[in-house]
């Protein structure tokens, strides 16, 4: 018996995400008494010996021109045999987008009960119950797994990694690889900027903006902060910011740790996106906007005139000219 | 071409989150019911666009649902699509709910599945990928754009900080969000189309759930804002930085 854990890569680099699973898995396995292993498939440019400092003691990896893609039936078939080798009762992803790729799969496959966007460790006091958000983070359900095998999806961010002492053996695992259906052909990353939904920090605004042309502050507090950009929907919608950067119940839901809100009233559609956030600042000229009662902080006044401030003053305590 | 698109009822996005019978039931009293916006805007739009771009293309909509599902689904026939099947059956557990629309599947023969992402109520992003396991089929999640050119689909994919090209050959299943379709609402043609179109109802097959719900709670209220005055933005910092340490 063991935690097996999906160790999710892109480009040869293990992905943030993938340290707050291994993380988690390492503590579910002490919780169970039992150990956590990992799994990677295709090439990786890391050291991979070296995630043995988050408590994975081995690490399986399966390297094949055909894994350096996601397909997820292929990536399930080929998980489902590190499984069965590994004895693994417990199999932990990230929900993050390869994970919602493959874990609904290897539940099926597995006939194992699956959990998505878990918050917390499962508690193993009576049976296995793992608590996830549901209604957009609006509220959460304690999920009872009644399979042999269990599935947990993380929730990004809603993990702390932490790093201690160790080495993981790596071993090669040879698996049966079947042909891929799903061909890649292009894919296109914006450079040098941080993921959304992998972000720290997000730097946010909506409307209150006025046009495209006044985003360069925004874009400034961001680069200041090592920021992601997003935007609300009226602002994707009037296409003023690609629809990638929308957050809220309709775009892309995020939980970092500090979300700042540049001229958003925050509609509940809005929050529904952005209520896991762990610090929620709000700058708003409109005292009554709802957003300031979803806020740990708020200013309110003139975006225009706060924001060069507020980047001015996070710069001076950066010790940046 | 056939596609099938997976609809569930789901409660307004402005619905009041609350739970009675001890925290296992979600209290359903005042709640207005929608389809799952990502079902109806991305995934079924898009069905129907393909639809008015190749006339020979059939929609069949699915739920599993008891039959207060039902107004749900004809305002989903309002938009498009020829017909609809709801299966009779009612659980919280995604492995049930997908082995339902599976066996319908398999029954209709469909050239494409479309889902949602996710639902607004489970969030659970499951049912996409275990309907394509239990078919065997490959899936492509978290689509924002889809193509078709004879049997071969072109279908864009999220992926952290950028986005993914595909190509895939039909059959399929695709979970669809935003950027997929643009959002329409019905015409007064479609809602009395809609009145006249199959909403056939059939019994569920017997599946064992890998999961229950235990129950249910809210997060914990906000302390309450701290305003800080617009003339002192340096505060603001110095709070962020030593009492939130958000940075």
């Amino acid at each position: 018996m063991s935690v097996l854990i999906f160790i999710d890569t892109a480009d040869g680099h293990v992905k943030k995400a993938s340290l707050e699973v291994l993380t988690y898995g390492a503590k579910v396995a002490e919780q169970l008494g039992t150990t956590a292993e990992g799994v990677v498939l295709g090439s990786v440019t890391e050291e991979l010996a070296a995630l043995g400092k988050y408590g994975v003691k081995k690490i399986h990896q399966v390297t094949n021109d055909a894994l350096n893609h996601l397909d997820a039936q292929v990536y399930t078939n080929v998980i489902a045999q590190v499984v069965e080798a590994s004895s693994a009762k417990v199999i932990v992803f990230s929900n993050n987008v390869d994970g919602k790729a493959i874990a609904p799969r290897l539940s099926v496959r597995l006939k194992a009960g699956f959990v998505s966007g878990a918050v917390a460790l499962p508690d193993t006091s009576n049976g296995f119950v793992v608590k996830k958000n549901v209604f957009s983070g609006k509220a959460y359900a304690n999920i009872s797994v009644t399979t042999d095998i269990k599935i947990i999806a993380l929730s990004p961010n809603a993990y702390k990694t932490e790093a201690g002492e160790g080495t993981a053996e790596v071993v090669a695992f040879s698996a049966i690889v079947n042909p891929v259906k799903v061909k890649v052909i292009k894919t296109t990353k914006a450079s040098g900027e941080v993921p959304l939904t992998e972000a720290e920090i997000v730097v946010s605004a909506g409307r209150g903006l006025k046009g495209p042309e006044n985003w360069g502050m925004v874009e400034d507090l961001a680069k200041t902060l090592h920021a992601a950009t997003a935007c609300s929907r009226p602002v994707a919608d009037a296409h003023w910011r690609p629809h990638n950067e929308h957050v809220g119940q309709t775009g892309i839901a995020i939980a970092p740790n500090l979300y700042i809100a540049i001229g958003i009233s925050g509609a509940i559609q809005h929050l529904a996106g952005v209520n896991r956030s762990k610090v929620i600042v709000v700058i708003n000229k409109d005292a009554e906007a709802p957003f300031f009662k979803a806020a740990d902080y708020g200013i309110v006044g003139d975006a225009f005139e706060i924001v060069p401030k507020f980047t001015a003053a996070i710069k001076k305590l950066k010790g940046i000219a | 071409m056939k596609i099938l698109v997976c609809v569930s009822k789901t409660p307004d996005t402005t619905a009041k989150i609350a739970f009675t019978d001890n925290n296992t039931k979600f209290d359903v009293n005042g709640v207005q019911w929608i389809i799952n916006p990502y079902d109806e805007w991305y995934a079924l739009v898009r069905a129907i666009e393909l639809k008015e771009a190749g006339a020979s293309t059939v929609i069949h909509l699915v739920t599993v649902g008891t039959p207060d599902a039902d107004p749900i689904i004809r305002k989903a026939l309002a938009l498009g699509g020829d017909e609809a099947i709801r299966v009779n059956g009612d659980s919280h557990d995604s492995f049930y709910i997908a082995s339902q629309i599976a066996e319908v599947a398999k029954q209709g023969a469909y050239d494409l599945i479309l889902t949602g992402k996710e639902t607004i109520d489970f969030n659970g992003s499951s049912i996409g990928g275990m309907v394509a396991e239990l078919l065997d089929q490959p899936y492509i999640s978290l689509a924002t754009k889809f193509e078709l050119a004879g049997t071969k689909a072109t279908v864009t994919r999220e992926i952290e900080g950028g986005e993914e090209i595909c190509e895939v050959e039909l059959p399929v299943v695709v979970s669809a969000q935003k950027g997929m379709a643009e959002a329409r609402i019905p015409n007064m043609r479609g809602i009395m189309a809609a009145r006249t179109k199959p909403l056939k109802v059939v019994e569920p097959i017997a599946v064992n759930t890998l999961t229950t719900v235990a129950g249910f709670g809210l997060p914990p209220a906000k302390a309450g804002v701290k305003l800080v005055a617009a003339d002192n933005v340096e505060e603001l910092v110095r709070l962020l930085h030593e009492e939130a340490k958000a940075f």
